[in-house]
């Protein structure tokens, strides 16, 4: 079998991940992204490991490890996105802006500062 | 101790006192005034035993080199001649005089500590310039008693002008000061050592390649120190300081610091024919300037300044013939009894409670008052007028003895600077005794109500007044023993100078006495003069406050302006030499800085608010960035990460291609 | 590997080609719906398909402990535990308009863009490389659990220790705290 094959596809699954990590706005679904992004390196290690065929056969090993901390990360991930709608009532991604720059109006102080120092 | 030792300890004392007072000022008052008075007084006993075993001998030298200091060495060294010992010995004895006076005359001034202290920081700089054999050590000196004026003249601050004059006094002596440091690089330059006897053995070889630039850069110092004209304008207005400080400035330290500074190098101004020209024609435009402005003067010590340009212009005179001796001579006599006049105006200024001579002619009994400052201050004008016997006669004499003789054979300088020196110095003998007597007439033979009393005056300020009136009164008669000092024999009179010059003073005395009497005698009854608000203070406190006072604007009986005519007003204005330097000097300055400072604030500070402006601006951009929302943070790595592999490939492949 | 000139063409794909391409073709599908529907629950469940056709591929690649393991682990627990999760966060059922938030078409273009890199890289790479599947089993249960044991073991157990930690994380985070104690 050629190569390419799960390459390409190991490769467009990868980039549908990332569109969903970039796009979708409910937590768990961007964790579900990840998940596929996850899967789409998965398939690389298994594809490269029958190529290679090396004898420690550390694709399958390490894909085998990769899921396991898959497993881990979506457990915490979740863990931590409940809590998360349980404090702020919501799940959003886009709704949780705590470092944002305050808006115009907080700057007030800096810009009497800058008058301070034209009128000296 | 042997007179090396000696000739060091001089300077060194006071300037340990000012230290150490200036360290205790605050914390024990009560050492202030001996810390003031017993280091001068050591230092002035010293110098008596330094001149006494110099005895006018071989030159005293000594020098050690702290640390090299490249091509050309500066070494701390002494250089003690005839003549730096008996000017060591003068300072020391004037300063000694007006600290005493100022425990007096300062009596419950608040600052005293610091006063005294800059006193005797002030005279150890003037001994230190004295008795130095190093070029770039007496410059040293020479600017620590320009700061040390600055701050004398500026004690009354909280008058505005003691502040104007203190500047005026500082930047004028800078304005000097300039020249006379490029002067002395070029001397050394020449020369190939700051020491002054490798400078005139420098001379005497003839190694000296450029002496009339050297000598007018030098002369340009020497007129700001020495108030020459035409900077002398400072000196008239630094009497904004204490009296005493009027006195030790005119006295003995910085005006007789350019003088000395000129007799000390005398042949390198001698090698240029020209320098000396300049220099006789400087002193008397001052001369001459000064007595017709003194004439015209209100205030009794802008008179004593004048007279002291006057007399300085003498010494100036006598330095333009090359004769050292005379200006030194004149120069010590001067110290004497200008010292005396300056302490006893501030007695006449206590008493009166006025600084105004047309106020104190208004106001009779003054002379019963302060018998001690009527009776030593006639002493002394009387030496100013260069009568027989007093000191003045003697040492004016020698003056224009040395400028009769250049005049007749011009050995030593240009027959025209003995000339000008010469007729110069007539004049100003005629004018002399012309304002001497003005001011003597005014101050004590006033009519009117007496003025009121104020107590005896402290026996610190009589008895050093009296002090002083020995050597106005005497030194003259010492010419024979003094004569061991100077380099020249014979300061003795001539026939035909002292008459020519007593015939003038005696006929400027008697033609002032006669307009006096002849004004006296018709005079309107004169509106009351202003008098200070606390006549009962101490003297210092009674003279701040006679600073403020307006004077008395016309006065028909005043015989100056009946003797000047039409130039009075311009000489009571100083001819309006400082409303030249206003309009020449101070008001471009002014405008350029006020161009200075718009270019500053409009131009310059333009960019910089812009680069301000711009960063602020790029930073108000860039935060609209800093959403909070991690989704856009990620999409920004993530488009640059791509952008960044896409760019390793592409550039891999053309690489790979190429 | 086999010389490029040796190696089969793209236009006569054997039938293990033919069969990855169908699977592979529906999984990609399935992972496109799973991350473009607007229903929350429609998502997990194209995850699900899309995770089973992933199965399928490694079955295909003769890995099929991987294969089984997949099953288990993502089809199994992953997906019910996303679903509990939706469930848990009280996601609504159907279609729901604000599914994609306003960053999408920055994420369109960043995929898009990585993608045709990607996938020119990749096929410009390995453009006649040849897998051969014939010869021993790479990935059957025995072999893997052999080479797990030998040569991974310290791995093996150091990510139980994570396992342990992630799940010990996990019920701290999500237990309710009793009344009055504040973290």
């Amino acid at each position: 079998m050629h190569l390419a094959y799960p390459a390409v596809l190991a490769a467009l699954l990868f980039c549908v991940g990332l569109y969903g990590v970039l796009a979708r706005r409910n937590a768990i679904l961007v964790l579900m992204s990840v998940e596929l992004m996850l899967n789409a390196v998965n398939l690389n290690l298994v594809a490269f490991d029958v190529w290679l065929r090396d004898a420690l056969h550390s694709g399958q090993a390490l894909t085998l490890f990769t899921i396991a901390v898959a497993a881990a990360e979506i457990g915490i991930g979740l863990a931590i996105v409940l809590m998360v709608h349980r404090n702020r009532g919501t799940s959003d991604v886009d709704r949780l802006r705590d470092t944002a720059e305050p808006r115009r109006g907080d700057g007030d102080t800096d810009s009497t500062d800058e008058k301070a120092e034209a009128a000296a | 101790m042997t007179t090396t030792t000696l000739a060091a300890l001089v300077p060194l004392l006071p300037f340990l006192g000012a230290a150490a007072g200036l360290a205790l000022g605050r914390t024990a008052p009560g050492f202030v005034r001996p810390l003031a008075v017993l280091p001068t007084l050591a230092a002035a006993v010293l110098a008596v035993l330094v001149a006494a075993r110099q005895g006018g001998g071989a030159v005293i030298e000594a020098s050690t080199q702290l640390t090299p200091t490249g091509s050309v060495p500066i070494t701390l060294g002494l250089h003690v001649d005839g003549f730096a010992a008996l000017v060591a010995v003068l300072v020391g004895a004037v300063a000694t005089c007006v600290q005493v006076y100022s425990t007096g005359y300062l009596r419950d001034d608040p600052r005293y500590p610091s006063y005294a202290a800059l006193v005797s920081l002030f005279t150890a700089a003037m001994l230190l310039v004295v008795y130095t054999g190093d070029l770039m050590v007496l410059l040293v000196g020479w600017e620590v008693m320009g700061i040390c004026s600055y701050f004398l003249v500026g004690h009354y601050w909280e008058t505005p002008e003691a502040r104007a004059a203190s500047l005026k006094a500082f930047l004028v002596t800078k304005a000097g000061d300039v020249p006379f440091l490029f002067g002395l690089f070029a001397l050394a330059a020449d020369a190939g050592t700051f020491r002054i006897d490798g400078v005139l053995a420098a001379v005497a070889d003839g190694r000296l390649d450029h002496p009339t630039p050297v000598a007018l850069l030098l002369l340009a110092g020497v007129a700001g120190k020495s108030a020459q004209f035409p900077l002398h304008t400072w000196l008239p207005d630094a009497m904004a300081g204490p009296t005493p400080v009027s006195a030790l400035i005119h006295a003995a330290t910085m005006v007789a610091a350019g003088i000395y500074f000129v007799a000390r190098l005398l042949p390198v101004f001698a090698a240029s024919a020209a320098a000396m020209t300049v220099l006789a024609v400087m002193a008397a435009v001052t001369m001459a300037g000064s007595a017709l402005a003194a004439l015209a003067q209100d205030d009794i010590k802008r008179v004593l300044a004048y007279s002291t340009i006057g007399q300085l212009g003498y010494m100036a005179g006598a330095l333009a013939v090359g004769d050292r001796s005379a200006a030194v001579f004149h120069l010590l006599s001067h110290a004497a009894f200008k010292a005396l006049l300056f302490l006893a105006a501030g007695a006449v200024i206590h008493a009166a409670g006025t600084n105004s001579l047309t106020a104190m002619a208004r106001m009779g009994g003054l002379a019963r008052r302060i018998p001690d400052a009527y009776w030593t201050m006639t002493v002394a004008l009387l030496a100013l007028a260069a009568i027989p016997p007093f000191a003045g006669f003697f040492s004016k004499e020698a003056v224009l003895v040395a400028a009769e003789r250049t005049a007749l054979d011009g050995a030593d300088a240009p027959a025209a600077a003995g000339w000008t020196v010469l007729v110069a110095g007539l004049l100003t003998a005629l004018l002399t005794a012309a304002y001497a007597l003005r001011l003597w007439l005014r101050a004590f033979r006033g009519h009117g109500p007496a003025a009121p009393d104020h107590g005896r005056q402290p026996i610190a300020m009589t008895a050093v007044l009296w002090v002083l009136a020995i050597p106005s009164l005497g030194f003259g008669l010492t010419t024979a023993y003094v004569d061991d000092w100077f380099d020249r024999d014979g300061l003795g009179p001539t026939l035909v100078t002292a008459v020519l010059g007593t015939g003038l003073a005696v006929a400027g005395g008697a033609v002032t006495y006669a307009v006096w009497r002849t004004l006296a005698a018709r005079a309107v009854p004169p509106a009351p003069a202003p008098h200070v608000a606390h006549p009962d203070a101490d003297a210092g406190h009674v003279e701040a406050e006679a600073l403020r006072l307006p004077h008395p604007a016309e006065d028909p009986a005043d015989p100056g302006r009946a003797l000047l005519g039409p130039l009075h007003r311009p000489a009571a204005a100083g001819f309006h030499l400082d409303a030249l330097y206003d309009r020449v000097l101070v008001r471009p300055v002014l405008g350029a800085a006020s161009l200075v400072r718009f270019l500053d604030r409009e131009v310059v500070d333009t960019y910089v608010r812009g680069a301000g402006a711009t960063a602020k601006g790029l930073g108000r951009l860039v935060r609209r960035a800093q959403t909070g929302n991690v989704q856009t943070y990620l999409g920004a790595l993530l488009a640059g990460s791509v952008v960044l592999a896409i760019a390793a490939v592409a550039l891999a492949n053309a690489f790979a291609g190429a | 590997m086999t010389l490029a000139a040796a190696s089969p063409g793209f236009l006569s794909p054997t039938g293990v080609e033919v069969a990855f391409l169908l699977v592979g073709l529906v999984t990609l599908g399935a992972a496109v719906l799973s991350v473009t529907t607007r229903q929350l629950v429609h998502a997990a469940l194209w995850l699900v398909v899309a995770l089973g056709g992933l199965a399928v591929e490694y079955l295909l690649l003769t890995a099929e402990f991987i294969a089984w393991v997949q099953v288990l682990i993502y089809v199994g627990s992953v997906v019910v535990l996303l679903l509990f999760g939706l469930m848990l966060t009280k996601a609504p059922i159907g279609r729901s308009p604000d599914a994609d938030s306003g960053n999408r078409p920055v994420a369109l273009a960043v995929a898009v863009t990585a993608a045709a890199a990607l996938v020119w890289v990749v096929t410009d790479a390995f453009r006649t490389t040849w897998i051969d599947l014939e010869g021993p089993a790479r990935g059957s249960t025995g072999v893997t659990g052999e080479i797990l044991f030998q040569h991974w073991v310290l791995p093996f157990e150091a990510l139980s220790v994570l396992l342990l930690a992630a799940l010990v994380g996990a019920i701290v985070l999500s237990r309710k705290k009793p009344e009055g104690e504040r973290d």
